[in-house]
């Protein structure tokens, strides 16, 4: 019981962030509506982007810019690791481009079909 | 199968984990004197993985580029009515005659779709907010070097100042400050500057985005001159996400026509 | 200025996709000729790349001057030199050839879609070129809005497969994303040779068994392997064709190399033929997506889509070869790869200059047509052989090793797909060009007057079925100095 115990509350974010990303994944691939797909992917997005970060985290540590009047003596393990964040700023960039064009494209198929829900459209596409 | 995989993974916050052991140590350790830069994240983001960051900035150019080509309408495609106001009564009216807008009449003004009525507070509010918005924007993106922040973030909050200068009032008076085609050439300008900064280290010289190499025109040591191509590219990135950012609001508000919002 | 060569492959296309952006805003004209010298340039530079890594081994590459594993670092060795060439030619010569389509289809908006063109070059180049594992993973991001947005110019219903096309796409994106993640913590390095060295001492880890599941799951999903293909034909059927031509040559391979490049150089070969046993199985499936590719592109009515179900086909060939593990078969795929460029460049112009007069490409309105353009059926004709695999075309040789390494391995499975699916290909070319050739008297009495597709689209037809011959001719060179070296010492 202990070890189990202690098992979860060394690794219960990582868990947190997987669940996240399923319930995303189900958004994507369940959901009828276009928007609803979107949203899926955004959130699915945005729990891998929470996972990096969260494994850069040090404990006892402070965000990593170095303190003023303190770079002489600096220490790897007083500040976070700051490579999670940089690669996650990159990450951020690109789901949000990914979501304009997701976007676009949504706007793009209303305009044609006055529909956002996919069935409705599959009927549209079979009948013309 | 994930959370079985993550059995194995060092425990949260543990500073002796693989990840932080390895390769950043050197990041923040040797920052300041590499870079002269303290804040490790705009070092690491801008110096040495900026190869990285020159291609998330054309990513988001070629975000920005995408809607514009995607729905952007020029003319023959007009909406097919216009709704005008009297100013003095209320009365509105609606032409259903297909092209441009009729000229701006005296007593007329034109109207969006979905209209809301003139609201003082919310337009004065916004009017006297954004010149803040705008400042604490250019702070952030000077200031990356000393405090979270640095070019992505600058610019995306400029981005949303015009954007919510065309929430509050409309995308025509947004349209009237800041133009369609200054904002590609901004877009374009603002890659251009990344990728150009990398490209005159290249011809000093060195190896493409080597910073040190500025410090043959400019007159500060290697190091200096690291936190002065830093600086640039900040730059550089804060002008393309902020054109960009407006002009994906402006093509997917407006549907491309550009001439109402929301 | 040659030393700088790897940044320069990526950076020209780069610089010229801003300048024919903002000549699309100023002097719209300009702005085919700009891309034209851009891309000219990066070819020649991609081809002298590739001759000094024959003639002084592997290129590296340190941007910003920090070492790797600090910084990012470039590195070009005969894999990547050999692709990065094919590459380059193939977006050079669909450049020239799509200049009458582009001009009829998007004038009003040409800056935009050349600027997103070359925007797709580079990312393309980048992946081929990178030695850095997030630096691939942006890279693969550029490529992939970029066409997504291409994708949805077609009007119709391409924004609505474009649309599936994004969400199958980042998903596929975000599983090797998560997976370089799941790496990263456990090793702390993004650096490809710097984990090859460290990953070699954890073999029996089981993160890094699901970090490399879940790679690998993701770049098949990208890659359009079966079952994880259910975007491709929708999204390559309905795009224009400009977008189709140098999208569909490209994007696909790319995604195998980087497959590749991870299952051979990352991973290493005994891990990933060694671990779960994934090698027999890989091939299985593979043979199964074979057979499955042959089925739906048998199916289809429409030409246009019928050459887009084919890449199916060649890229199920391409998985099949790397996992069978021996020497045969890693150097068939590979050299399956590069003619894989050239063979469907090759075709899709074909069919795209068909396209350009017909305007309905329906099996009936086939008819006659060997008569009124005989170039451009000569170079299907070309194109289609060397998908069947007919010697002295480049596909025949690629289909032999192929072939050898599935006997070789004993895996006769693979074997009886890759047969069975040649002759399925030779009965759907063979429909076309029986259609093409016998006019049955409907619209002419006989003579058809020679109306061919304007000369910008031919010659760089002819240049590249010209070429499939030649690398034919030639693969015995190209396989023994390029190929062979390239590959790593573990594979038997």
């Amino acid at each position: 019981m202990d070890r189990i115990l202690e098992v979860v509350i060394a690794k219960y974010n990582y868990w947190i962030y997987i669940v996240l990303m399923m319930i995303g994944l189900y958004g994507v691939i369940a959901k009828n509506n276009l928007v609803k797909k979107i949203v899926g992917m955004s959130i699915f997005q945005t729990a891998i982007i929470l996972f990096f970060i969260s494994m850069g985290m040090k404990k006892g540590a402070t965000i990593p810019i170095i303190i003023h009047g303190q770079e002489a003596s600096v220490r790897a393990s007083d500040y976070i690791n700051p490579l999670p964040h940089v690669l996650m700023l990159t990450a951020i960039v690109v789901a949000v481009s990914t979501l304009g064009v997701a976007l676009a494209l949504a706007v793009k198929i209303y305009k044609e079909f006055d529909t956002l829900e996919e069935d409705e459209i599959l009927e549209k596409i079979r009948k013309s | 199968m994930l959370i079985w995989a993550s059995g194995e993974f060092p425990p949260w916050g543990d500073p002796n984990s693989p990840a932080s052991l390895h390769v950043s140590p050197r990041y923040i350790e040797k920052t300041m004197e590499e870079t002269s830069v303290p804040n490790a994240v705009t070092s690491v983001l801008a110096d040495y993985r900026g190869y990285d960051t020159m291609f998330e900035t054309t990513v988001i150019f070629a975000a920005g580029v995408s809607c514009f080509m995607l729905l952007r309408l020029f003319s023959g495609r007009e909406r097919s009515s216009h709704h005008y106001r009297h100013i003095l009564t209320g009365l509105t009216l609606r032409v259903r005659r297909k092209g441009k807008q009729l000229p701006e009449l005296e007593e007329f003004e034109p109207m969006d779709s979905l209209w809301t009525p003139y609201d003082l507070i919310l337009r004065t509010l916004c009017r006297f907010l954004i010149p803040f918005i705008q400042l604490f924007a250019l702070y952030v993106i000077a200031h990356g070097h000393h405090s979270p922040g640095g070019g992505f973030q600058g610019g995306v909050i400029l981005g949303a100042s015009m954007i919510l200068l065309a929430i509050s009032q409309d995308m025509r008076s947004a349209l009237r400050r800041i133009r369609e085609r200054t904002l590609a050439i901004f877009s374009v300008a603002g890659v251009a500057i990344y990728a150009g900064t990398g490209a005159l280290c290249l011809i000093l010289g060195s190896n493409f985005l080597d910073y040190a190499a500025l410090s043959r025109i400019f007159p500060v040591d290697p190091v200096g001159a690291r936190s002065l191509g830093i600086f640039l590219v900040e730059v550089g990135v804060g002008i393309a996400v902020m054109a960009t950012m407006i002009v994906i609001y402006h093509n997917l508000a407006s549907e491309g026509f550009l001439d109402e919002g929301l | 200025m040659t030393s700088h060569l790897p940044a320069l492959v990526v950076t020209v296309p780069l610089l010229t996709a801003f300048a024919a952006f903002a000549a699309g805003w100023l002097r719209p004209k300009l702005c085919f000729p700009v891309g034209l010298t851009g891309l000219g340039i990066t070819a020649i530079s991609s081809i002298w790349l590739l001759a000094e890594v024959l003639e002084a081994g592997t290129v590296t590459y340190e941007l910003g001057r920090w070492p790797a594993p600090w910084g990012i670092v470039y590195v070009v060795d005969r894999l990547n030199g050999v692709v990065l060439a094919a590459i380059s030619l193939c977006a050079f010569i669909q450049w020239i050839s799509s200049r009458a389509s582009v001009k009829s289809q998007f004038s009003d908006r040409i800056g935009a879609f050349y600027g997103l063109e070359l925007l797709f070059v580079t990312g393309v180049m980048g992946i081929t070129v990178t030695g850095d594992a997030f630096n691939l993973y942006v890279l693969l991001e550029i490529a992939s809005i970029t066409a997504y947005a291409l994708i949805a110019m077609g009007g119709g219903r391409a924004p609505l497969s474009s649309l599936n096309y994004v969400f199958m796409g980042t998903i596929g994106a975000c599983f090797y994303l998560l997976g370089v993640g799941y790496l990263y913590i456990m090793t702390g390095s993004l650096n490809m040779a710097d984990l090859a060295s460290i990953l070699r001492g954890m073999r029996s880890s089981q993160a890094i068994l699901v970090a490399f599941v879940i790679i690998i799951v993701g770049v098949w999903l990208k890659m359009g392997f079966f079952p994880l293909h259910g975007w491709l034909p929708n999204a390559y059927t309905h795009a224009p064709w400009p977008a189709t031509t140098l999208i569909a040559p490209l994007m696909t391979k790319v995604m195998a190399y980087v497959m590749m490049r991870l299952v051979l150089f990352l991973f290493g070969p005994e891990y990933s033929f060694g671990v779960l046993g994934l090698k027999d199985v890989v091939v299985w499936w593979a043979s199964l997506a074979v057979v499955a590719g042959s089925v739906i592109a048998l199916s289809q009515k429409d030409l246009k889509r019928m050459i887009t179900c084919i890449i199916l086909i060649e890229i199920a060939y391409m998985v099949g070869g790397t996992f069978l593990g021996n020497r045969s078969g890693t150097t068939g795929a590979i050299f399956h790869l590069v003619n894989d460029v050239f063979m469907t460049l090759c075709v899709f112009l074909a069919v795209s200059s068909l396209a350009f007069r017909q305007r309905e490409l329906d099996m009936d309105t086939m008819e006659g047509l060997f008569s009124e353009m005989p170039f451009t059926m000569g170079a299907l004709v070309t194109g289609a052989l060397s998908i069947v695999g007919v010697p002295p075309t480049c596909g025949f040789f690629s289909k032999w090793l192929l072939l050898k390494g599935a006997l070789e391995a004993g895996h006769y499975e693979f074997m009886v797909a890759l047969i069975l699916s040649s002759l399925v290909c030779l009965v759907l070319f063979f429909r076309v060009f029986e259609a093409a050739y016998f006019d049955h008297g409907e619209r002419s009495h006989g003579h058809h007057r020679m109306r061919e597709a304007p000369l910008g689209m031919v010659v760089p037809l002819l240049v590249v079925a010209i070429g499939i011959v030649a690398l034919g001719l030639m693969s015995g060179e190209v396989i023994s100095s390029i190929i062979e070296p390239a590959l790593p010492r573990g594979v038997l």
